[in-house]
């Protein structure tokens, strides 16, 4: 074999050549992908704000709905988002957690598993107002919940249900198998290595999913007008049973009013749902951060 | 099968009972047969070596042994494994209680992530029983951290991840997890490839101290490995036993012209 000088190569094969203009244009579409819708929520959360800034006072907060707008208060429907938030997250989360373990850990490719694995997927893309005739029919009248704060929370559950289970899901595939197979070797059951080790690493991930699925439960209005949410509250729900209002029916009927003081109002109202829905996310966040730490990769 | 070149040297007849033992054991991933009769006893607090090259079913055998094996999606097996002279896939016979008398260590060093080196330890014994109380868990994690040769390094931060040790140390972390369950057979498959000749050195000294109080298979492609750790030694090739022998019988003066090519460095 003959081994030939190795040619000395000039300096050019190195240097920087042109500039590189097609990574340059990507990386400014890139940007401009983010700054757009960056800068109209921006504006959007800035216009409603200086609405609401000269209304949102701690009366406000503590105050009833009323007629005359400078009196009326949002109260009711603050805590009766806050029962629905928990009661959904409460009933939600578990169900939804549990079908997701089932369906990735046991259902394995069973064909009833693939069959409900079909149903949730288009489940997902149901519009709201579905669940809500969904709930109106199987909780407030069928199962004669009427129009409380549980038949709310059912039909809410239902919704967010399919965001738990696929977000879970794709939580506990991340677990590598040569950890489900360490505990399996040391003679742990299928529900010994789902509850000590896959649950663990994969609650972060869970978390994700419960953060995006409560984001949606506490916004929706649609449902809960055809559940028959109240738009006129002067009590508060004091158990599931009760009737109830919450913060988007309430902007709901004040943006529906013709006068100008209510707008303002419904301004003040939004900007209560945001710190709320961030409040609760910052919570879940932080929660996970930590949980997160804790595992090392 | 071609034991016959190789009844251990050491007659059956004197000998006592060996702690495993498989008959025609058969093994397929899907249609692929991995394993094609296998008849090999495993005597007890020794440590019998399993050698030959990659793809040869070295790893399967062990892995049929604590029904592991099965866990495999199209996984399938046939033939017998007595543990004791008990068939362990034997209908009676529950697969988590039999993982936690023949323990496993792995290739790859593979502590919970999410666990303390203290709980890691104890993780096994969380899994199966009774509460442990906190001396008696003290103690547990104590003496397994101490027969992994571990203890002094990490007695002052038990409380630290395990994923935090190095890769020598998490392997003796896994080793000690898997002796606090307090099994009779420790399998190993290939549990020094993926540590440096220090922390290597390190477990196969360990191997020496723990032969005994417990049975150890172990796989390796190492052979100086096996020639240093064990006591006997099994060549496999294509799915077969082609050779047992005792370890120095099969370096010196092996008895199967394969076996001899093999450890020659001819192939594999």
């Amino acid at each position: 074999m003959s081994v030939g000088v190795p040619e000395i190569r000039d300096g050019a094969s190195i240097r920087r050549r042109g500039r590189n203009l097609g990574e340059r244009a990507f990386v400014a579409l890139s940007l401009l992908a983010i700054a757009i819708p960056l800068l109209i929520l921006v504006g959007l959360v800035a216009h409603t704000l200086s609405d609401a800034l000269g209304r949102i006072d701690w009366d406000f907060i503590v105050g009833y709905p009323s007629r005359r707008a400078s009196a009326a208060g949002i109260l009711p429907a603050l805590v009766g988002s806050l029962w629905l938030i928990g009661l959904t997250a409460l009933i939600a989360l578990p169900l939804g957690v549990g079908a997701a373990v089932w369906l990735e850990e046991y259902g394995g490719r069973s064909r009833l598993a693939g069959f409900i694995e079909v149903n949730i997927a288009n489940l997902a893309g149901v519009p709201s107002i579905i669940y809500g005739l969904l709930g109106l029919g199987l909780f407030v009248r069928f199962l004669g919940l009427d129009r409380s704060v549980l038949a709310g929370a059912l039909t809410l559950s239902l919704l967010v249900m399919p965001i738990v289970i696929m977000a879970t899901r794709e939580a506990l595939r991340t677990v590598p198998g040569h950890l489900r197979e360490a505990a399996a070797a040391l003679g742990a059951t299928r529900w010994q290595v789902i509850r000590q080790v896959v649950l663990p690493m994969s609650l972060p991930g869970i978390l994700t999913g419960s953060i995006l699925s409560i984001s949606r439960a506490i916004g929706e209005t649609a449902p809960l007008i055809v559940v028959g949410a109240l738009t006129y509250m002067t009590f508060l729900p004091q158990d599931p049973g009760d009737p109830f209002t919450a913060l988007p029916i309430q902007i709901y009927n004040w943006v529906s009013r013709p006068q100008e003081a209510f707008l303002v109002n419904a301004a003040a109202g939004i900007m209560v749902l945001l710190v709320t829905m961030l409040t609760l996310n910052s919570a879940a966040i932080l929660l996970r951060n930590r949980l997160q730490r804790r595992i090392r990769r | 099968m071609t034991l016959a070149t190789s009844a251990p040297s050491a007659a059956p007849a004197t000998e006592p009972r060996p702690k495993l033992m498989t008959h025609g054991l058969e093994a397929w991933f899907g249609d692929n047969r991995v394993l094609k009769g296998v008849d090999m006893p495993i005597p007890a607090h020794r440590v019998t070596a399993i050698i030959g090259p990659s793809g040869c079913g070295k790893s399967t055998f062990i892995r049929c042994l604590n029904r592991m094996h099965e866990m495999v999606p199209g996984a399938r097996m046939a033939g017998r494994v007595e543990l004791d002279g008990q068939d362990v896939y034997g209908p009676d016979i529950d697969p988590v209680l039999l993982r936690r008398r023949v323990g496993m260590v792995f290739q790859k060093p593979n502590p919970f992530p999410t666990m303390s080196i203290r709980d890691n330890v104890l993780a096994g014994m969380k899994l199966s029983r009774r509460k442990l109380g906190k001396s008696e868990a003290e103690g547990v994690v104590e003496s397994a951290l101490r027969g992994a040769a571990l203890w002094d390094e990490v007695k002052d931060q038990l409380k630290k991840p395990g994923m935090d040790l190095s890769g020598g140390q998490q392997q003796r972390l896994c080793i000690a997890r898997s002796i606090a369950v307090e099994p009779d057979v420790l399998l190993m498959d290939e549990p020094c490839s993926a540590l440096d000749p220090i922390a290597t050195a390190r477990i196969e000294d360990l191997l020496h101290e723990l032969k005994a109080r417990y049975t150890i298979a172990i796989v390796t492609h190492n052979m100086q490995q096996a020639a240093r750790v064990s006591d006997q030694t099994a060549f496999f090739l294509s799915g077969e036993l082609v050779e047992l022998a005792e370890t120095n019988t099969i370096f010196t003066s092996p008895g199967d012209r394969r076996t001899e090519d093999y450890i020659t460095g001819k192939f594999g």
